[in-house]
């Protein structure tokens, strides 16, 4: 099939950028879009040219590496799957398709379609792990849970950390990423120790670089991972039992 | 530095009372904007339902304004709990403003001055969401005329403090009026829409079992509610009330 590329070129953080067309002639139905890039690219190289700048890595949606919006649509028009998991037999011979990085003040462009989604482990870094003390591996069902909490933990942890929800969210807020990652935690035995702690420095991490949340929804829609606004639910709830609760009574239930 | 005794991490110090510090975040803010957002829907429901007393006739209507300002009956002064009532109800107003105003500002910042180049289409969010501003300002530049209109009276030439139902009628009559008055709660009607929905999200009050009836619940209450106060100018308009 026969393409026409819209494209953002940027040599570098804080340089001008611009659009550039490509003619991505030949390309097969089966290739994946990242596959379909990287012909351009080789074409490109061929040519001499520099040829564009993408992020990838797994290939198989649970890096989270590859995020761009294509036609404005994060990781493509296909719901629940990243850009790696999109195939050219979505799009039709002769279509003409746009792709630019993420954009939002929290994740600055690097060069054409990377962006900078280091503000994500920054926000991980302030709470999203679970304190342990050395020793024996414990017996992995040492610690009973029930199945939907179970559950419900493993639907959050699938985030891939794709920022996708930060591209989507008219605010560019972070909340869908955040919430997910708190979740995955504070739903589980283990995390309950730090939970509002976690939870407290998580959100306020978050503010310092996104925007605050709306209640649009265009996160859950936009996410490889289809990661559910109800988490962002339970964290607002979180949030407040962190500055309401008396952190001394926090072993009682 | 640390001084013994001082249990850091059970009391962290604080600078500032806890509500000022908690208001700093915009999830804080958040909340704020969904408590005070119930407290005026509490208020437009409530106003609302009071001026349906309109049809059964001015002495029910205006007998139903004079039991608002005497309020506590005997127990306190004429119009002292009406007072308290004005002065909490503007309160959650001006800290709904002041905290929409803060996270717009925020959000501006957030998304930054590149747009995207593609026409994004939204999937979910709906019209209601993305005019939540608008239809904010609308309705508060609606609400000084409103109050001026029939509270005040400055507006309306013919305004008699305490005949509610002819104030109303003299105001209604004036077709601008009326229609500054659809136009507005149109406006209303889009804010609630979204508001009645995205309080619960705000708040954290999602439970898989309730969390479709937000939606119905969020549809109801509008219709409701702006049914009823669209009924007002039009039957004033149409002669069924004078
Ligand atoms: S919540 Fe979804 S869209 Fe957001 S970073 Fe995680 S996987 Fe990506
Ligand atoms: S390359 Fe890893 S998720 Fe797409």
């Amino acid at each position: 099939m026969d393409l026409t590329l819209k494209v953002w070129r940027q040599d570098g953080p804080g340089k001008p950028g611009e659009f550039k067309e490509y003619e991505a002639k030949g390309i097969s139905s089966e290739a994946s879009f990242l596959e379909m890039l990287d012909t351009v690219n080789e074409r490109l190289v061929e040519a001499g040219d520099v040829p564009i700048e993408f992020d990838h890595d797994c290939r198989e949606g649970i890096c989270g590496m590859c995020g761009v919006m294509i036609n404005g649509h994060p990781h493509g028009d296909q719901k629940g799957t990243a850009t790696c998991q999109l195939h050219m037999r979505k799009f039709n011979d002769g279509d003409r398709i746009v792709i630019e990085p993420w954009r939002a003040t929290g994740l600055p462009v690097v060069r054409d379609l990377i962006v900078d989604r280091s503000p994500l482990d920054r926000i991980i870094e302030a709470g999203g792990y679970i304190s342990v003390n050395t020793g024996g591996a414990p017996d992995a069902n040492l610690i009973p849970i029930p199945k939907p909490a179970a559950e419900a933990s493993m639907d959050a942890a699938a985030c891939i950390g794709c920022a996708a929800c930060i591209a989507a969210c008219p605010n560019s807020a972070g909340q869908l990423f955040t919430s997910a990652k708190l979740a995955h935690l504070n739903l589980l035995p283990q995390g309950q120790p730090e939970r509002y702690k976690r939870t407290a420095a998580m959100v306020e991490k978050m503010e310092e670089f996104f925007g605050s949340c709306t209640n649009h929804g265009e996160c859950e829609e936009a996410c490889p991972k289809s990661i559910s606004i109800d988490n962002i639910a339970l964290m607002n709830r979180d949030y407040m039992m962190a500055k309401l609760k008396d952190r001394r009574k926090f072993g009682q239930r | 530095m640390t001084t013994i005794g001082r249990r850091n991490d059970t009391k962290p110090a604080r600078k500032l009372p806890w509500i000022v510090e908690f208001y700093r975040s915009d999830v804080a803010k958040k909340w704020t904007m969904a408590v005070s957002g119930i407290i005026l829907l509490g208020y437009i429901a409530a106003h609302m339902v009071g001026n349906l007393k309109v049809y059964l006739g001015p002495e029910s209507i205006n007998e139903y304004g004079h039991a608002l300002r005497d309020l506590g009956g005997h127990l306190v002064p004429e119009e002292h709990l009406l007072w308290i009532m004005r002065i909490g109800l503007a309160f959650a107003f001006a800290i709904h403003v002041h905290a929409a105003y803060a996270l717009t500002r925020r959000n501006l910042a957030a998304r930054g001055k590149v747009r995207y180049d593609a026409p994004r289409e939204y999937l979910v969010a709906n019209y209601a969401s993305r005019t939540m501003r608008y239809s904010g300002i609308i309705v508060l530049l609606f609400i000084v005329f409103h109050v001026s209109d029939l509270t005040i009276g400055t507006a309306n030439p013919e305004h008699v403090s305490g005949d509610i139902y002819s104030n109303m009628v003299a105001s209604f009559e004036r077709v601008p009026v009326a229609v500054a008055y659809i136009v507005a709660n149109i406006a209303l009607g889009f804010h609630i829409f979204h508001g009645v929905w995205s309080l619960f999200q705000s708040i954290g009050a999602n439970n898989e079992t309730y969390n479709k009836w937000r939606r119905y619940l969020a549809w109801g209450f509008t219709a409701v509610i702006i049914g009823g106060n669209l009924s007002f100018p039009i039957a004033v308009q149409l002669g069924v009330i004078s």
